[in-house]
């Protein structure tokens, strides 16, 4: 029924069965925890208390905690809050855009790529409730009637566009990754062995059975469900460059920004799916799924958006040059050249010259390259980020107000925090939920599959696999 | 599917290999013998065609759905900022839309997607108590499972099962509920 062209390379390796699919997978659900998951969970959680205490902290005494002043209003908490935010687009991308471009590698990563999603939007969330100083009136964002002492929300504001698409953009999300999920604890359920784990899969996986009629309309709901993810995850980044660019302040008043931003969000965001993947591959001895064709793909995409995000820049210096408007000029001027040249040296370097270094074969099919590269160009995009908001605010139109930014040890405690928060998560999903979505991945075993069985279910496990020899240098 | 009575008796085709399930979804219909359902670990495109199920109108409740929302922010946001206090921002009018676009996109987005998984869940009888009818239990897994409903068939058990083996199936069962 899949016709594939038998050039093409295949998806998952070691001539997997649909048994073996399942096996593999549920083999780490179903399974003690490993040695490796029991430290990293205990790390990231004394990481994650830790975080909670500052972040409490935080709150009990107010932002006067962090190093903001009165000319830098704006610094850490913005920065982590777009860092996050753009992480999570690699999620959806994943699996709402390149579903309707019809890339079948998507199926190996897309559950461990949208948990991220989701996870890395929690954290980005926490930043807006924190920079609120005072969370418990965080429902004041919400356009609610003039009981409650304010005018209504002012819909003319990108803050409060922001405030709905965080919001759509975390539930969409997390309805698409649910629905995706729900036939694998299906699987999970009708494996299981103990009463407990029958009744809580049993309910999560919400009675399903896997008839031809419900799959007809689930995979219809998947196909709308990414249909309207796609505008959505674009508009989530364009709005948060607007809470920038609709501002007049030179720097952030840019009409490239949402373009730009996007871009950065699916570079940034490609680099954390790797390095999740790359570990969770290697822990959960998922090489057959993970294989070298998914790292040089996300590869590629990592170069191609980081090019972008480089053409954004010099496009950036070039129209602020040529705007002619001397407030425009210096704040890039001083971007590259004043007191903070090491943060926009550390953004260029990191995230423009860095993903070049991938179009080189060997690189972005090389493990250690692909893990070092990607977290290199995590640091860079979280320095694009404080590059924007700290050099565009420090030196103002009054040189008298003239200030720097110093992190406190609470700046830096409430981003451990949300590393904590983010691990703590993420570690729990890959024990207890299927970190690889198997019914997709059984799907295009018979196309992807390194041999063509006749019967894929009928392969005996340890059979001798032929691998093509034609595939190395087709795409 | 709690409307089968408990004598339903059923008899199920189980298949190793979903191109087989496919073929013998035409076979089997063409003996003359109704399916109930076909359960598969996976979807299967044609699988629905192949069995004569309609096409969802599901697409028709989420466009609904979106509207909905859409027309709910517009709403919202001519209540808010063009009748209730309306305030001159920036010089422009009241009801300055082109900047409530955004809001009304997102509130688009959020009633589709609620709006069609609820409507999802609903029309397939899916929730967090629901006791699935499973006619095998690896057809979760790795089998592919053909139902047969005796009550609403004609021929012998003997009859199906024959048909049912002719198709390609592995293994016959029969499942009383």
């Amino acid at each position: 029924m899949h016709v594939t062209s038998p050039v093409r390379t295949p998806l998952v390796t070691g001539g997997k069965t649909y048994a073996d699919v399942t096996e593999d997978i549920c083999k780490q659900v179903e399974g003690k925890p490993t040695r490796e998951w029991t430290i990293a969970f205990v790390i990231s959680f004394v990481v994650l208390i830790y975080g909670t205490c500052c972040v409490f902290w935080t709150w009990w005494e107010g932002l006067g905690v962090w190093g903001l002043n009165k000319t830098v209003g704006w610094a850490w908490d913005i920065t982590n809050f777009v860092w996050w935010v753009g992480i999570g687009h690699a999620g959806t991308l994943i699996s709402a855009i390149l579903l309707l471009f019809r890339m079948k590698y998507r199926t190996s990563i897309n559950r461990a790529a949208e948990a991220m999603t989701i996870f890395a939007v929690l954290c980005a969330a926490s930043f807006i409730l924190m920079h609120m100083g005072r969370p418990w009136l965080a429902y004041w964002a919400l356009p609610l009637p003039n009981a409650f002492g304010s005018l209504w929300v002012n819909f003319n504001s990108p803050l409060v566009w922001d405030v709905f698409a965080i919001s759509t953009y975390f539930t969409v999300s997390l309805v698409f990754w649910y629905m995706g999920l729900v036939p694998d604890l299906a699987t999970i359920r009708d494996r299981a062995t103990s009463k407990v784990s029958r009744y809580i899969y049993g309910a999560f996986s919400l009675g399903w059975n896997g008839g031809a009629k419900t799959w007809a309309r689930y995979e219809y709901i998947s196909l709308i469900l990414a249909g309207i993810s796609t505008p959505l995850v674009l508009s989530v980044h364009t709005i948060v460059s607007m809470d920038f660019a609709t501002s007049v302040i030179p720097g952030w008043h840019t009409t490239i920004f949402p373009p730009y931003f996007v871009a950065g969000a699916i570079f940034s965001g490609f680099a954390m799916v790797q390095n999740l993947m790359l570990i969770t591959r290697v822990v959960f001895k998922l090489e057959d799924y993970i294989t070298f064709e998914h790292i040089e793909s996300m590869n590629k995409i990592i170069t191609l958006t980081g090019s972008i995000v480089g053409v954004a820049y010099i496009t950036e210096f070039f129209i602020a040059w040529y705007s002619g408007v001397e407030y425009e000029r210096y704040a890039f001027l001083n971007r590259m050249l004043g007191p903070y040249w090491w943060a926009y040296w550390a953004m260029m370097t990191c995230n423009v010259i860095s993903p070049q270094l991938f179009w080189s074969r060997k690189i972005r099919r090389s493990v250690t390259w692909t893990f070092v590269l990607s977290v290199i160009v995590n640091i860079g995009m979280w320095f694009e980020r404080f590059v924007i908001i700290v050099t565009s605010l420090h030196r103002d139109y009054l040189p008298s107000s003239w200030a720097m930014f110093s992190p406190t040890m609470f700046d830096i405690g409430d981003y451990i925090f949300s590393f904590g928060l983010f691990f703590t998560l993420f570690l729990l999903f890959a024990k207890f939920l299927p970190v690889i979505n198997m019914f997709e991945v059984k799907a295009i075993i018979r196309s992807a599959s390194e041999k063509l069985p006749k019967s894929v279910s009928g392969v005996a496990k340890g059979e001798s696999v032929t691998s093509p020899t034609f595939n190395k240098n087709v795409e | 599917m709690s409307h089968h009575n408990d004598s339903a008796k059923f008899l199920v085709g189980v298949y190793d290999d979903d191109e087989v399930v496919l073929k013998a979804v035409t076979e089997v219909k063409s003996a003359g013998v109704r399916i109930h359902e076909v359960y598969t670990p996976f979807p299967i495109h044609g699988l629905d065609v192949a069995l004569g199920h309609p096409r969802t109108r599901i697409g028709i409740a989420a466009f609904l759905f979106g509207l909905t929302g859409f027309l709910t922010m517009v709403s919202l946001t001519y209540y808010t900022m063009g009748y209730d206090w309306p305030m001159i921002i920036g010089g422009k009018d009241n009801y300055a839309y082109p900047a409530y676009i955004p809001v009304m996109f997102e509130l688009t987005v959020l009633f589709t997607a609620l709006g069609m998984v609820g409507t999802f869940l609903v029309s397939n009888g899916l929730g967090p108590t629901v006791k699935p009818l499973m006619f095998d239990l690896r057809s979760t897994d790795n089998k592919f499972v053909m139902a047969i409903d005796l009550s609403k068939n004609k021929q012998s058990e003997v009859e199906i099962a024959s048909v049912l083996r002719a198709s390609g199936a592995a293994e016959v069962n029969v499942k009383q509920f």
